[in-house]
């Protein structure tokens, strides 16, 4: 807690372009929390600091912005009501979910009321022919495939932090295993939404689970990825996959950069249903190596894993492995017992604690671009390159098998030199993406710190209309402001 | 050693992630409704049973589950885990909340000697009462030997050498067959069960007694 509040005195914000600054300082009247209390009871609305503070953050560097009330909405009713509230009063509604965000998405930039989903945590419906499941936002990803270990079903979007399903979707998530399973885009069916003045909207049609339509305009597609700026997701409806019936991990190391790369691009085109594909690069691999006492070499190295039948495994494997050894791979070793595996993913998972620990008292960001794969080896060597000139200490850890990756920067944040070559690396990192046919983001958002990006990536006609729907849904500009764009 | 068999008890408990409530008028514990899942103890058994049969160490699985008609929802998991055969002993609902260590390890007991099983294996608690008596008891009733908080177990021989976790540390016990092994949770890391419906022709019998 005593960090908590530190921060916020020592960190420097980022001046990136359009960065908006708290424009209402004010705290809410007493009449108006007096009836935010009379919608959902007073144990569930609180002003306290230390409440504040706590949702005014989440796990990126974005210094934190307390709202000036949290409520905790125990069911959708009340969250159309305090919603219509809110709007009325004219007071800025921030959602809230378990705060695992990456891009300041949570920050309160105007202050206003934060809604935290979180009470809201039944699974509502699971139907196991159908591969669906509807669950309320304060279910987070491994609660669900906990409930699920029986029925020979899982959910695979995996982004590492244990996030709520719902602010999954409101971030546009992906992880791991997107390569196979795709992201959280292709595996919401349906959404619950309450819109800006309290209105409920069932984006798919009320209690529709089916797998595909052609019926009107995509309105599931439009709030995933949104980031609270359209409305409050309280429902998601999700696809569920077959649990896999057997799974083999392997790594593998290479010589260079540019061999792991062109391995992947391989292993991609000869159609090895791989269901991960992980670089890490060998300052990761170095820092993974000590933090998580692995047995592995210091050079760039593949974590892949595959799904299936015992004999398509076999096939699988023997495949990846000729590929990789054809790339010039040394030490490629496998693991088929569940200990093991969870040993080398959570190797993998820590990567973030452990790159944290090369620097130790450093704070972390990372970059998330995402290129075509063809040009991933491309903007690997680039952005190495780019690194050693910056003089930053960095990692590269990515979604290879997407043209996905992410370099985690360590920055002392009282350093406002290196914040400022922090943020020149990034913005050149991002638009390097831009160059090559790429996003600036592929799974984190854009939140606080990329919406210049976002104009340069989608162009001026693609942010007008976005604007114009912004406009069209929340003409108040009271959901989430100052994200996205 | 291909001709041995594992018996594998199994019980159907609340699910470990839900919140327990207490029942208003404080006798119990609410169940009705509530999420019931296998003991994750007896999930780890039931993985340690499948994986030596993997390794051809073990010939058949026999999963048996004593209690109320519900128990054959947790024999269907074990049987989607590897599991040859499920038995079931039929306990009434009214009577299942009577049933404690002592009568599940006589039944075990009982069946052991009948299918002629080499090695017993069991969790080593139920999250729901946390006794830790049934195994014990069993191999107190078979007059076997017995390996409790196995966290590694080897076939060597004729032999079981169990790697127990114990207060001061680690001690390993190697125990004549037929055997009595309790798993606790290092022992290993249980696999997700298969997809049951799409089965198709797998000898899942069933026997009632």
């Amino acid at each position: 807690m005593a960090s908590l509040l530190r921060a916020t005195a020592t960190w420097g914000h980022f001046p990136w372009r359009g960065y908006c600054s708290r424009i209402k300082q004010g705290k809410l009247g007493e009449d108006f929390v007096q009836a935010l209390r009379a919608v959902v009871g007073s144990p569930h609305v609180s002003t306290a600091a230390a409440v504040l503070q706590q949702h005014g953050h989440d796990e990126s560097m974005h210094r934190c912005q307390p709202p000036d009330a949290v409520v905790w909405p125990q069911n959708v009713e009340q969250v159309s009501r305090l919603a219509a509230l809110c709007y009325g009063h004219g007071v800025p509604i921030i959602p809230f979910g378990t705060g695992t965000g990456l891009e300041g998405g949570v920050c309160a930039v105007q202050g206003g009321v934060c809604f935290n989903l979180t009470h809201m945590d039944r699974i509502l419906a699971l139907n196991p022919e159908d591969f669906s499941v509807v669950v309320e936002p304060g279910v987070t990803r491994k609660a669900l495939n906990t409930h699920l270990r029986g029925t020979g079903l899982w959910f695979p979007v995996d982004p590492g932090a244990d996030a709520s399903l719902c602010g999954m979707a409101a971030t546009g998530a992906s992880g791991t295993n997107a390569v196979r399973y795709g992201t959280i885009r292709d595996n919401v069916l349906n959404l619950e939404v309450v819109l800006p003045g309290g209105q409920l909207l069932h984006t798919a049609g009320r209690g529709r689970h089916y797998r595909k339509s052609a019926a009107g305009y995509n309105l599931t597609g439009l709030f995933v990825g949104s980031e609270g700026t359209l409305g409050l997701i309280t429902a998601a409806t999700l696809r569920l996959h077959p649990a896999p019936e057997a799974t083999v991990a392997a790594t593998c190391a290479f010589p260079s950069v540019q061999a792991a790369v062109d391995s992947t691009v391989h292993i991609l085109q000869a159609a090895v249903p791989v269901a991960r594909i992980e670089f890490l690069d060998e300052v990761m691999m170095d820092a993974c190596i000590r933090y998580s006492k692995l047995d592995c070499s210091v050079a760039p190295t593949l974590f892949l894993e595959f799904h299936g039948s015992q004999q398509a495994l076999v096939e699988q494997v023997q495949r990846t492995e000729e590929i990789t050894q054809a790339n010039g791979a040394f030490h490629f070793s496998w693991a088929k017992e569940a200990e093991e595996r969870s040993q080398l993913w959570a190797a993998r998972h820590n990567a973030w604690y452990a790159a944290l620990a090369l620097r130790p008292g450093c704070k972390g960001y990372a970059t998330d671009v995402c290129v075509p794969i063809s040009r991933l080896p491309e903007i690997l060597v680039q952005t190495k390159e780019d690194l050693k000139a910056s003089g930053l200490t960095g990692t590269i850890v990515g979604h290879v098998g997407d043209g996905n990756f992410h370099c985690i920067l360590l920055v002392d944040p009282e350093d406002t030199e290196e914040l400022g070559r922090l943020e020149a690396f990034a913005c050149q990192l991002g638009r390097r993406a831009l160059a090559l046919h790429g996003t600036c983001t592929g799974e984190h958002g854009i939140g606080l710190g990329k919406r210049q990006l976002l104009q340069e990536e989608v162009g001026a006609v693609g942010i007008e209309t976005m604007r114009q729907l912004k406009a069209m849904l929340d003409p108040r500009g009271l959901m989430n402001p100052g994200k996205v764009l | 050693m291909a001709e041995l068999r594992a018996l594998v008890a199994v019980k159907r408990v609340i699910d470990f992630a839900v919140k327990i409530r207490v029942k208003p008028d404080k006798t119990g514990v609410v169940t009705d409704g509530v999420k019931h899942s296998m003991n994750p103890f007896c999930e780890i058994a039931v993985e340690e049973a499948v994986r030596l049969k993997e390794k051809k160490l073990v010939k058949e699985v026999i999963a048996v589950s004593c209690g109320p008609s519900q128990c054959q929802e947790t024999l269907r998991t074990a049987l989607a885990m590897g599991a040859d055969r499920g038995i079931h002993v039929e306990v009434p609902a009214a009577e299942a909340e009577r049933l404690g260590p002592l009568q599940v390890a006589r039944v075990l007991a009982k069946l052991a000697e009948k299918e002629k099983v080499g090695l017993v294996l069991l969790g080593k608690q139920a999250i729901d009462d946390d006794c830790n008596q049934t195994g014990q008891m069993t191999a107190g009733f078979l007059d076997w030997p017995q390996g409790t908080f196995a966290s590694q177990l080897t076939l060597e021989g004729d032999k079981v050498k169990v790697e127990r976790e114990v207060d001061g540390g680690l001690e390993t016990v190697r125990l004549k067959m037929p055997a009595v092994v309790t798993a606790d949770l290092r022992l290993n890391e249980p696999r997700k069960p298969r997809r049951r419906r799409s089965r198709c022709s797998r000898p899942g019998t069933w026997a009632w007694t």
